[in-house]
């Protein structure tokens, strides 16, 4: 299987804490990934290390079939690059409509002059109109986005996320603040993602894990604990004291 | 495309016309159009306003729309005018001297000449060399050029530093003002080559017409800045109405999540800063020949202070706030300082506006800022009755900025 992101031996040290400790991480071009991990652990500062916002002090990040390293990549690079990114707590731009947070999100030219120059055709409000329809916020499209449900302004980032056709997704804590249904709806959604693209899905919840029914990477202090089916790392041992018997 | 963009901006339309109509309305009953209802010096003020409103029109941009709370845009808006006085100076020096020396039976030789531009312009300041600065000033079309690319160079240069170190907030501003304060200083020293404090003067006389009276010249100018005003309004609005005014007020918003969309965040800081600072630069080039003189002390580090303060007043991030805000800031400003409004006496103490004001001035923004932070163009709204909506009701959700559950079903 070919590896869409490569992450090798990554340590950071926040004022003498090792928050990542010789991390090793891979993921193909389609496949689905839930990271788990009590608080702490580093699941955040991976993102962010991936993302470029936090530079590793050592290790390598290698990405794509020219295997670049992103290291060497500034955030907006990173991100045009085709990764893309939900946060832990929803960031929508509030005080624009969920129309222009969308366009703004939707896949096209970064460069200063050609958004100056750049005008909507209607194949980019139709999907537009299509992404809002996926995320069930097609009513809302003339609204200011602040003014939308915590819910919703989940499901406004999700969609951002999918207008920027990103090659890998990663995914803070989606379930957080969404009722029992949204969060089958955000499985579905996810599991349905994985199967053109990468997702990387950082989760606290065990039962949308399981529904998520793939690959789990249980991160302890920094540093990979298991890897496996979620049945399979349930079992070790090593994680059963660490996380799930507390 | 033009026709959609105004239909979708009235309040666009609305600006330029009422700015068409005040400029008839002034020109009608300015004292160069016989009627002599506005002295030529008020027509001047008016003149001049309209420049301030030219400025915080940019200040608006880089600030109310993209964040940059940039506190050295009267930077730009002095080279502007030191650029074009450059020219202003020369050009009629060179015609006095030229005038002079006709007398003499030979015709005066270019070194003649330039000796005796030299010495008029540069005896104050115990020189009578043209410095080197000085190389285009003899053209018009290159000192207008120059009024873009000398704050335009600069601002872009001091912009890619900055940005590109990621400063932002407090510390860019006081940045911006270390810049203003340098550029002050060192104009302020007499070999400058722009004659140091002394700064340069007589500019309201514009060389080749000579035979225009200052009261018709007033009326120009007036046009010029008004013209110039609307082709400016007209530019901001189509710049804020598409997707890179949209990725501005994203940037002002949240920064980090706009790179985390792709965008490089500096060029677009980089983008706005340098633009803002060539707005401001034409400003200052149409204001100083109305004002006649200009030293280093117009860079006081304070004048780009008082712009944060008009456009605050005036409310950030709407244009035509920015434009309210320096009109009625520096007309009332001036007419405080001016010596005309009368002192309140309370029998123990008398209030003298001239020492009053700026501590007036400064109450109101700290008001402002804290009770009614849309300004006076937040009126607009009470008029229009876009409110924000009432609160009430428990939260939906952790975020303290989303709304209470009625109103998000609404
Ligand atoms: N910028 C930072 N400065 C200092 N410490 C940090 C920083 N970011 C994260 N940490 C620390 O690193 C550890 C991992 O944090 P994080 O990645 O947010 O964990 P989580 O797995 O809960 O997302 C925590 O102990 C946190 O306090
Ligand atoms: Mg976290």
């Amino acid at each position: 299987m070919s590896t869409l992101l490569e992450v090798s031996g990554i340590s950071v040290t926040f004022d003498g804490f090792r928050a990542i400790n010789n991390l090793s991480f891979q993921i193909g071009p389609a496949e689905l990934r839930a990271i788990i991990g009590p608080n702490g652990a580093g699941k955040t500062t991976f993102m962010d290390i991936v993302t470029g916002k936090t530079r590793p002090d050592e290790g390598r990040v290698i990405w794509g079939e020219r295997s670049i390293s992103l290291l060497k990549l500034s955030e907006a690079q990173i991100a045009r690059a085709g990764i893309g990114r939900k946060f832990q707590r929803p960031t929508v731009f509030e005080d624009q409509s969920v129309t222009e947070n969308l366009l703004l999100a939707l896949k096209a030219s970064r460069n200063p002059l050609a958004a100056l120059l750049w005008k909507p055709k209607a194949a980019d409000m139709d999907r537009v109109q299509a992404l809002a329809t996926q995320v069930g916020l097609l009513d809302a499209l003339p609204r200011k986005a602040g003014e939308l449900s915590h819910g919703q302004k989940q499901w406004l980032e999700i969609g951002m996320l999918l207008a920027q056709e990103p090659r890998l997704l990663l995914v803070d804590e989606p379930a957080a603040g969404m009722t029992l249904a949204e969060r089958e709806q955000t499985t579905a959604l996810l599991v349905d993602l994985a199967k053109t693209r990468a997702v990387v899905v950082v989760e606290h919840d065990m039962e949308f894990v399981r529904r998520l029914n793939c690959r789990v990477t249980v991160l302890h202090e920094g540093a990979v604990l298991a890897e496996g089916s979620l049945d399979h790392v349930t079992k070790n041992q090593d994680v059963i004291d660490v996380y799930l018997g507390r | 495309m033009t026709r959609s963009f105004l239909a979708k901006n009235p309040s666009v339309l609305a600006f330029l016309a009422i700015l068409a109509l005040f400029t008839l309305v002034v020109t009608v009953l300015a004292e160069g159009s016989g009627s002599g209802v506005i002295s030529t010096s008020f027509v001047k003020t008016l003149g001049k306003t309209l420049c301030l409103c030219l400025i915080a029109l940019a200040m608006d941009l880089v600030w109310g729309y993209a964040g940059v709370l940039s506190l050295g845009h009267f930077a730009f808006f002095a080279l502007g005018g030191y650029m074009i006085g450059m020219w202003l100076m020369y050009a009629r020096t060179e015609d006095i001297v030229i005038q002079s020396l006709s007398g003499s039976e030979l015709p005066p030789t270019a070194e003649e000449i330039a000796a005796g531009i030299g010495n008029q312009i540069f005896g104050v300041v115990g020189g009578s060399e043209i410095p080197a600065i000085w190389h285009f000033a003899g053209s018009l079309p290159a000192q207008l050029a120059l009024v873009v690319l000398v704050p335009g160079l600069l601002a872009a240069l001091f912009g890619w530093l900055a940005f590109r170190s990621r400063v932002t907030g407090v510390y860019l501003s006081i940045l911006t003002q270390a810049m203003t304060l340098a550029l002050a200083l060192y104009l302020f020293q007499n070999d400058s080559g722009l004659r140091g404090n002394n700064g340069l003067s007589g500019l309201q006389n514009i060389p080749g017409l000579g035979q225009v009276s200052q009261s018709v010249l007033s009326i120009w100018f007036f046009w010029a800045s008004a013209a110039a005003l609307g082709m400016a309004y007209l530019l901001a609005a189509w710049i804020v109405s598409g997707k890179f005014g949209s990725a501005l007020r994203a940037i002002r918003d949240d920064e980090a999540r706009v790179r985390f969309l792709g965008y490089s965040v500096e060029s677009y800081k980089l983008f706005i800063f340098t633009l803002t600072a060539v707005i401001a630069a034409i400003a200052g080039a149409l204001y100083y020949p109305q004002a006649g003189i200009i030293n280093p002390a117009e860079l006081a580090p304070i004048a780009s202070i008082y712009l944060a303060v008009w456009v605050a007043i005036g409310g950030r991030g709407r244009l035509y706030g920015a434009v309210i805000g320096a009109a009625f800031v520096s007309l009332l400003s001036s007419w405080f300082t001016g010596g005309r409004a009368p002192d309140i006496p309370l029998g123990f103490y008398t209030i003298k506006w001239v020492d009053w004001w700026s501590i007036a001035l400064g109450l109101s923004f700290v008001l402002v800022t804290l009770f009614a932070p849309k300004g006076i163009g937040g009126l607009f709204d009470l008029v229009q009755g876009r409110l924000a909506p009432a609160r009430g009701g428990a939260d939906l959700g952790p975020d303290d900025g989303s709304l209470q559950e009625r109103e998000a079903l609404k």
